[in-house]
């Protein structure tokens, strides 16, 4: 099923030049500071999934918890082109895109243990979480759902007349949900600040994508709505920057919407009770070994004599320590009062 | 032989219009096709087209004559040589059907209430400032001056839905709001309804305050899952973080021979979620003031409107900014031997009841809720005090209903004051039919509320 993420473009005509032929990607170089930085977020979106699956598997955590490791190249290329103001959502698999939006870890595990200082106030979990402040609007457990959402924040930005965008990511799945298509029309129909993030991991839970689309290229499904579409090596973090670069560009100008998918991977299951028995073992640890987003990372930082590996494992010592205190904070925390129950059911006027 | 020309029904509910205009005048030729006249109702212009040829041979409704019922005699055309003296003596007056159709018998005898009268059941006013002047108007032109009004106070406010803008509203209530805001604010979307209301979601989560017309509730089935799983829950998953200040509204409920699909109350469906805010007034001041109570209010609220009341006309008080509070019903008839309690058009249905009660010598009490969620059991619990006796009515379906909300909470909270059990009128429990005397058994009446009270008060068969 895995093969290696390549990069395609439809075109605005709906012209499938590229469906003929994968064009390589020309991912510009990076700063040194910028590969660090990547390295850095993507490494703290590892160790705070490894933590919070740690954490389900003693009973910590409950429901349900998707993790996003495997994919932590897209949320954070994306989010290097973001400015304030921007808005973003996603789907339930959220912990990562909050943490690249800059939101705490400690409030946002402690939301998985469903205490008073979680950021919900314990009262959302894993799938419901937001924060207005950092422009994070969820967090939505209905797959698809989301995406109509998003395309109403990018409608406020335009109603507002700022050059502020709407990143609306979804998955592989929601790409057969009806709403979508009905936010691709009214987008395109209202030119609205959107950039349709998919967010193709290949598995819909258990179904594979050949198993549940008529057509597999995702990046084609806006041809008859005129949203340009553009396939991207999800795995690469300066691929997805510079496709992002672009998407973003075009939307503050008022051009969007515009649709990215996203080849990526996510090494565990669909959540936390998925054995992942509908792939082999053979191709999860082939995408590891030879596309892990944060191994290419670290490569170009060694090959590039950024950094030395000391430096870096002395990186990889400090987010685990910044995760471990989230990990205290979320247990020794306590539970809602009681009264939190009728709390927030209506805003007082 | 003469053609009758009759001022036709160009709507299921429509009962009456204006001639505004003939294009041709007494005496000249007409053939097939040729539009004779422009006929205006509330919602729109229409054109009298003739299938015949002929003459016209005389206009009997004259030219911007108004509220001329359905089935007028508006014009005569007579045949190539007939002679005009048989036009001697034509009045306009309505002509009474052929035959009426035949009425299978039932067991009972058959309720057959008016419904599309347009003679509004007209609630007291009592709760205003001494000294109040009013001004009539229809429901219609309530809830457009309601948006009009907060549009004007608050930029952040727009309307969404489909035909609002251009076409002035597929029920005419936005008529004139792109004409004065523009099309930033006043919206035309596509047919499709779960991206839109999920649009609008977005759009208030961000901060807007979205007013969201369904052509009717029955189409907002396909956007139920935005309004329950994203408007109504989220400020509760994100801690009071994310606000959904918005309105959903529309006509909801029965109309006239529209069929299963498309006459359907969802009262008590919206009125089972928390997160909710659930509004159903009757009269043109109730529908102002809590619609701009609603547009004002930061929550997400469910504005049930009804497409028969549309043209129903009530004296509207002349106060500025004037809102009604949301969560309060109202004693719009005060009686002493039994609660009638409703909403929206089953409140003209009780107050109509209320008035047969009392020529059979029963003093009814009349709640109008005005508000389903939260619903004002302090109203309901105070008129049961003093008449100990309650029936619910109900333009909608028994099971499960806003009724049986009020008759569980009734033992829960009065029991002790009620001196018989508590009765729900309602709708029948069968999908809406389209044959016409099918339908007028499908829906509740002023005689079942009749007899239901009469039970209650231990007067049948009096």
């Amino acid at each position: 099923m895995a093969k290696k993420p390549t990069t395609r473009k439809t075109t605005k005509s709906g012209k499938p030049a590229a469906r003929r032929k994968a064009v390589k990607s020309n991912v510009p170089a990076a700063s040194d500071a910028d590969l660090i930085k990547y390295y850095k977020d993507m490494l703290m979106m590892r160790r705070f999934e490894e933590k919070a699956g740690q954490m389900y598997g003693m009973g910590l955590i409950g429901g349900f918890c998707h993790l996003y490791i495997g994919q932590e190249a897209v949320v954070t290329g994306i989010q290097a082109e973001l400015k304030d103001g921007d808005s973003i959502l996603t789907s339930y698999r959220d912990h990562a895109h909050m943490l690249a939006c800059g939101i705490d870890p400690k409030v946002i595990l402690a939301e998985l243990t469903g205490r008073e200082t979680g950021i919900s106030k314990g009262k959302g979990g894993s799938m419901h979480m937001f924060s207005v402040e950092h422009g994070f609007f969820g967090g939505h457990g209905i797959v698809g759902a989301q995406v109509p959402i998003g395309a109403g924040l990018a409608f406020a930005h335009k109603y507002r007349k700022n050059d502020n965008v709407s990143v609306t990511y979804f998955g592989d799945g929601a790409v057969n949900q009806g709403q979508v298509y009905e936010s691709f029309n009214m987008a395109r129909l209202w030119n609205l600040p959107v950039i349709f993030v998919i967010e193709n991991n290949q598995y819909a839970m258990g179904t594979s994508i050949a198993r549940s689309s008529s057509e597999v290229e995702l990046f084609r499904r806006g041809e008859s709505f005129k949203i340009e579409g553009e396939m991207i090596d999800g795995m690469d973090v300066l691929a997805v920057r510079e496709a992002a670069a672009r998407a973003v560009a075009k939307c503050r100008k008022g051009e969007g919407p515009v649709l990215l998918e996203m080849k990526t991977y996510r090494y565990r299951g669909h959540s936390m009770s998925d054995p992942a028995k509908y792939r082999s073992k053979e191709e999860v640890s082939k995408m590891r070994a030879e596309f892990d987003p944060i191994d290419q990372v670290k490569n170009r930082i060694l090959e590039g004599n950024i950094m030395s590996e000391d430096e870096l494992k002395a990186i990889d010592k400090e987010i685990k320590a910044v995760v471990s205190e989230a990990a205290d904070f979320a247990q020794i925390s306590a539970e809602p009062d009681p009264s939190e129950l009728y709390t927030d059911v209506l805003v007082a006027e | 032989m003469s053609v009758e020309i009759l001022l036709p029904a160009m709507s299921p509910t429509m009962t009456e219009g204006n001639v505004a205009k003939w294009n041709f005048n007494e005496g000249d030729k007409v053939a097939p096709g040729d539009v004779l006249a422009e006929i205006e109702t509330d919602k729109a212009t229409m054109e009298l087209e003739t299938d015949e040829e002929g003459v016209l041979g005389k206009i009997l409704v004259a030219e911007g004559s108004e509220g001329i019922a359905v089935g007028t005699l508006i014009a005569v055309i007579l045949e190539d040589g007939e002679d005009a003296s048989v036009l001697d003596g034509i009045t306009a007056t309505v002509a009474a059907p052929a035959s009426e159709p035949p009425v299978m018998e039932t067991t009972e005898a058959a309720p057959v209430p008016e419904l599309s009268a347009p003679v509004a059941a007209i609630p007291v006013e009592s709760d205003l400032p001494e000294g109040t002047t009013f001004t009539n108007m229809t429901v219609r032109e309530a809830l457009r001056d309601a948006m009009a009004e907060e549009m004007r106070i608050d930029k952040d406010v727009f309307v969404m839905g489909e035909e609002v803008a251009e076409y002035q509203g597929a029920y005419k209530v936005t008529q004139n709001l792109l004409q004065e805001f523009g099309e930033e604010r006043v919206i035309d979307t596509p047919i499709t309804e779960h991206g839109f209301a999920g649009l609008a979601v977005g759009a208030a989560m961000a901060g807007l305050k979205p007013v969201v017309e369904f052509m009717t509730f029955n189409f907002a089935m396909q956007a139920i899952d935005q309004i329950i799983n994203s408007a109504a829950k989220t400020n509760y998953m994100s801690g009071g973080q994310i606000r959904c200040p918005m309105v959903f509204r529309g006509p909801n409920g029965a109309a006239s021979r529209v069929g299963a699909q498309h006459s359907q109350n969802y009262a008590s469906w919206y009125a089972h979620v928390p997160g909710l805010i659930v509004v159903a007034p009757y009269s043109a001041a109730d529908c102002k003031g809590l619609l701009k109570a609603a547009i004002k209010n930061p929550n997400p609220v469910i504005f049930l409107e009804n497409e028969i009341t549309y043209g129903y006309s009530f004296d509207v008080p002349d106060i500025e900014d004037y809102t009604v509070p949301i969560g309060k019903a109202k004693v719009v008839r005060e009686g002493a031997d039994v609660t009638l309690v409703s909403y929206s058009i089953g409140v003209k249905f009780a107050l109509d009841a209320a008035e047969k009660l009392a020529a059979e010598g029963v003093d009814a009490e009349v709640i109008d809720l005005r508000t389903i969620r939260p619903l004002d059991m302090d109203t309901i619990i105070e008129s049961v005090k003093k008449t100990n006796r309650v029936v619910c009515v109900e333009e909608g379906w028994a099971t499960c209903s806003v009724s049986s909300e009020i008759s569980a909470r009734l033992m829960e909270d009065a029991f002790d004051y009620l001196d018989a059990p508590v009765m729900r009128v309602t709708n029948e429990d069968v999908p809406m039919p389209y044959a016409a005397n099918l339908e007028k058994l499908a829906v509740v009446s002023d005689d079942l509320i009749v007899a239901a009270a009469k039970q209650v008060c231990y007067k049948q068969g009096e």
